[in-house]
């Protein structure tokens, strides 16, 4: 039989997707060990022992300083800038998204506009928007939104666009006036591709989030990783990275599941 | 009434010319059959009936006013594909319409107003054979019925001329054949005018009162671009059909038909 048409069962399925995640895990301990053995006080790849007392240190107990639990007002800092910015940007695409994608004119104002704001590197804008904006929560946000937005609002108009002309054709014979047909033809059609483009954009929003807290912040996520770099702790950095990754797998995996459950119809058609 | 009259009609993009100099007159409930090679106009002839393209030239009469600049409630259309939007059920794209005329800003309508519609629509679905899939969405049902969803969805509507650009081109025999006979139902019930494009000569002739050819009589490479297609042939289908009144040739076959749901 030809490869391609060779199809791993369930079993296979789900060793073959633990698979290079355990071979991490595993040159990650050989690579652990080999350092503290020839050091013990090595820093830079800690043994599991000495990671799982970070964790315990940063979630279980509270800190002398402040009194918080620190990974998790870490996490609800960076949690609030980032569903902020998500959000605003979000709201944003999905107006603009709409009116480039059905209206002429809008489409002629402000698609090249759009374009090129894509284009600007976000991060070039930080200290402008510090500058603006001062230190605080506003300009982390506003990075946020300033570094996903333009991304989603042409995926959402290029969605729209795509729709085939003949549905629209069909709604105005039905009568649909052009309000009509952005909010019940073009709106309810865009809106899973807009939880697609938001999945797609959590990786770049979480970026911008902690490029902002790397800079300026007294908490969060990125704060925390970039204030323990100075004390090479490792053990900090690690598990904080892996926390990190797991809430956005986590997000990414709940997002596709609202889709398929708000809007059933969007999986059937997926095979078309 | 619903009388068609195209008068000196002329298409050109750019320096390409389409169609030339049509003229035609479609009588009241009608059912027109326009054929014809492909590339030589007729989707745009029917696109311009419909609103969706705008002539260069001449004008389209119906009931004796120029058509408006877009398409509207007046013109029903069923095209091969995309004609009902996948994100409604059945129920729902039947009712759309209908949902759209009474409810100008919130599209949509709730309680007694909407019972009312539902109940019609439910009528509709089971005129055109669609009973027990009012909760599917339109990717869970095969080619045909979605042909059917999307009669019911114009016919609901009501519409003096329905617009048919090769509806069924994509079915295979046997559900052409079902679909024809449902079709001819419709055609005899509802007062409307039906355009029907279409690339089967069989279809043609077992739907129209009347079958028009499209061709293009100057055909050389070099004249195609300056010369573009007219009606060549205009063939009135003898015995005649008329919209509403049984053969009295064929009952079975070109009669109104009776039976519900076929």
């Amino acid at each position: 039989m030809r490869w391609i048409n060779l199809h791993p069962g369930n079993g296979s399925r789900l060793a073959l997707a633990l698979l290079p995640f355990i071979l991490l895990v595993v040159a990650y301990m050989i690579g652990s060990a080999e350092r503290l053995a020839d050091n013990p006080n090595d820093k830079l790849l800690p043994g599991f022992a000495a990671l799982g007392e970070a964790i315990s240190r940063m979630a279980f107990v509270a800190d002398v300083r402040t009194g918080d639990y620190l990974l998790w007002s870490d996490t609800i800092a960076s949690l609030q800038r980032l569903s902020a910015g998500l959000g605003i940007a979000t709201a944003i695409a999905l107006l603009l998204g709409l009116v480039i994608g059905i209206l002429p004119f809008a489409r002629a104002l402000l698609s090249p506009f759009v374009a090129a704001i894509a284009m600007v590197p976000p991060l070039a804008l930080l200290p402008i928007l510090f500058i603006v904006m001062g230190l605080g929560e506003a300009s982390k946000i506003a990075l946020i939104v300033i570094g996903v937005a333009p991304i989603m609002i042409r995926d959402l108009a290029l969605k729209a666009l795509e729709l085939p002309r003949e549905m629209i054709v069909k709604a105005e014979t039905l009568s649909a006036s052009s309000w009509q047909i952005a909010l019940r033809v073009v709106l309810p059609q865009i809106l899973p591709r807009l939880i697609t483009t938001l999945r797609l954009q959590l990786g770049p929003a979480w970026l911008f989030l902690i490029a902002a807290e790397a800079i300026s912040s007294d908490s969060g996520l990125g704060y925390r990783i970039f204030l323990v770099r100075r004390y090479l702790s490792m053990d900090v950095i690690f598990p904080y990275v892996l926390w990190i990754t797991l809430l956005a797998v986590a997000t990414d995996i709940l997002l596709d599941r609202l889709r398929i459950a708000v809007f059933p119809w969007s999986e059937l058609e997926k095979g078309k | 009434m619903s009388a068609l009259s195209i008068k000196n009609l002329w298409k050109e993009y750019g320096d390409q010319i389409v169609l030339e100099n049509v003229s035609i007159e479609i009588e009241s409930r009608a059912f027109v059959a326009l054929v014809g090679p492909s590339g030589c106009g007729k989707s745009t002839f029917l696109r311009m009936l419909l609103g969706q393209e705008i002539q260069t030239k001449g004008e389209i009469l119906l009931d004796g006013e120029p058509l408006p600049k877009e398409p509207g409630p007046d013109r029903g259309v069923v095209f091969q594909r995309y004609s009902v939007f996948p994100h409604l059920t059945v129920l729902g794209n039947v009712m759309f319409g209908k949902e759209l005329q009474a409810s100008r800003f919130a599209a949509r309508l709730f309680g007694s107003a909407r019972r009312v519609v539902e109940e019609e629509a439910r009528a509709m679905i089971a005129a055109v054979g669609l009973m027990g899939s009012e909760n599917k969405y339109p990717a869970q049902l095969s080619g045909g019925m979605q042909q059917r969803l999307a009669l019911a969805q114009a016919l609901i509507m009501r519409p003096k001329v329905l617009l048919l650009d090769e509806p069924f081109g994509a079915l295979d025999p046997g559900i052409r054949a079902e679909i024809h006979v449902l079709m001819k139902k419709l055609w005899h019930e509802a007062p409307m005018t039906v355009v029907m494009v279409t690339h089967d000569m069989r279809e043609a002739f077992t739907l129209g009162t009347r079958v028009v050819a499209f061709e293009r009589p100057r055909d050389r490479p070099e004249e195609k671009l300056r010369y573009g297609a007219t009606i060549t042939r205009d063939i009135a289908i003898w015995p005649p059909r008329q919209a509403g009144v049984p053969s009295i040739f064929r009952p079975d076959r070109d009669g109104p038909v009776s039976s519900k749901g076929q």
